[in-house]
């Protein structure tokens, strides 16, 4: 417990650190200006929910091969912190490119690619949500969650095929590309405090999902007692009668 | 029993059951039927613009479609538990699977040989001179349709509201293969009708990737 409250101060303190470098000590972008600084939220982000979906599908792969439900918990954990980490890709994107390009949204290939993956992933959530037997769920929703990582390649390309407006990768673009290094700072001190946040929840939800697991149990295994206790009073008064 | 004969026997049981009711693909032609006529409505139907839209329209009627007749092809073993009665038989899960697909892609591909011609008369396109390749992009399209529609409906079979489910567990996955199945049947409406080979290949790829992964999953698609 002492732990986890000082992973959050410190993911706490990172965060805040991160908003104040974002919005102070990184540079002013030479044409876009102040709305730029979105970028030190949307990317890592981003990065994030890549990462998060990766350990959902990591997560699928290992409880197919061990049926052990930890992965399954640890499946919808990634599952949903993914999902939120990719909403705010998408909200925070079209923020910044309405006065960049002039429009809220455009079909290019990454556009597109996140809003599948954010359809794909919320589809795994509700599949889960209406499925009741525990067991199925779990071997149900590993299936599709690699029939949907799968896809995530495929639905990239495929976009990329037919058309593509988004900035082109800056970072290990080409010999052009380039950020100015206390940018390059500022973003990894944004993405370290995301990374951090984003472990925090997990962590979090997969122990809910622990804890929800156990009293699932505790409730079955209660009731069964109680109406195996129910049975041997309905016995004994019948014996009783007999009598 | 090979895989391949027991997928014969399956495939032969769900034609003659078809054969027999006739349900699903009369439901699944007029479903599109009223999707394609809807669509009339939504865009001016001039020879022009549907050389535009057509491809679009028809693979978006076909994928409808699709999701909504793929539904019963597990839920409709679940009323009579016949089901555990195709898994107690001694052969391999993925012939089941591998049944189910061969029916459902003749389904899928008799509903699509009457809609085609029916589409190309009412929106004023014409395919004659590029059958064959037609064909082909129809073929590869309905088989990524059939390989993940198939898998789903095992899945959304067990699950509440299933009918809802499937459309929307199937059409996110199957976004590249609308844009390719699209893509390689506008190349063949264009006026020098000459097909995309890239488009073409990537279908391929799609249905190689998906029928792969079922055939690995399948034993946990039909366990008990």
């Amino acid at each position: 417990m002492k732990g986890r409250i000082a992973l959050v101060l410190v993911a706490a303190a990172l965060m805040v650190f991160a908003g104040y470098a974002a919005l102070y000590i990184a540079p002013d972008e030479k044409t876009m200006h102040a709305i730029q600084r979105i970028f030190y939220f949307h990317v890592p982000s981003a990065i994030c929910a890549f990462i998060a979906f990766f350990v959902v599908f990591i997560a699928n792969f290992a409880y197919l091969g061990t049926r052990q439900p930890k992965w399954d918990w640890l499946g919808v954990a990634g599952a949903e912190v993914g999902v939120v980490c990719s909403t705010i890709v998408l909200i925070t994107g079209p923020i910044w490119a309405h006065p960049v390009w002039g429009i809220w949204w455009t079909w290019d290939a990454r556009l597109t690619s996140t809003f599948v993956l954010w359809l794909l992933y919320t589809a795994y959530l509700l599949l889960r949500g209406f499925l009741d037997d525990p067991q199925r769920k779990a071997i149900f929703s590993a299936v599709f969650g690699i029939f949907a990582f799968l896809d995530v390649p495929l639905v990239y390309f495929s976009n990329r095929l037919w058309r593509t407006q988004h900035p082109q990768p800056v970072i290990l673009g080409g010999s052009n590309s380039g950020l100015d290094p206390t940018m390059g700072k500022v973003l990894l001190i944004s993405f370290v405090a995301a990374l951090f946040i984003v472990a925090i929840l997990i962590a979090d939800r997969y122990r809910l999902e622990r804890l929800r697991a156990e009293f699932e149990e505790l409730r079955y295994r209660a009731e069964s007692r109680s109406a195996e206790a129910a049975a041997k009073t309905a016995r004994n008064v019948t014996e009783a009668r007999v009598e | 029993m090979t895989t391949s004969r027991a997928a014969a026997i399956l495939l032969a049981k769900e034609l003659r059951l078809e054969f027999r009711t006739r349900e699903l693909l009369t439901t699944t032609v007029i479903f599109a039927l009223v999707v394609v006529v809807l669509f009339s409505f939504a865009f001016e139907p001039t020879a022009a613009e549907s050389r535009r839209y057509g491809p679009g329209l028809l693979w978006i009627a076909f994928l409808f479609a699709g999701s909504l007749m793929l539904n019963p092809s597990f839920a409709r073993e679940q009323s009579n538990e016949t089901l555990d009665a195709l898994r107690m038989a001694p052969v391999s899960p993925f012939a089941i699977l591998l049944g189910k697909m061969c029916a459902n892609f003749v389904f899928l591909a008799v509903a699509e040989a009457i809609l085609v011609p029916v589409f190309a008369v009412l929106y004023n396109v014409s395919f004659s001179g590029v059958a064959g390749r037609l064909i082909l992009v129809l073929a590869l399209g309905t088989l990524g349709l059939v390989i993940t529609g198939t898998v789903f409906s095992a899945i959304s079979a067990h699950a509440r509201m299933r009918e809802l489910l499937l459309p929307l567990l199937l059409l996110p996955i199957l976004t590249p293969l609308l844009i390719g199945s699209v893509e390689a049947t506008a190349s063949l409406l264009a006026d020098q009708p000459e097909l995309d080979r890239t488009w073409v290949a990537f279908l391929a790829g799609f249905d190689i990737v998906f029928l792969t992964a079922s055939w690995l999953l399948c034993d946990y698609l039909l366990e008990e």
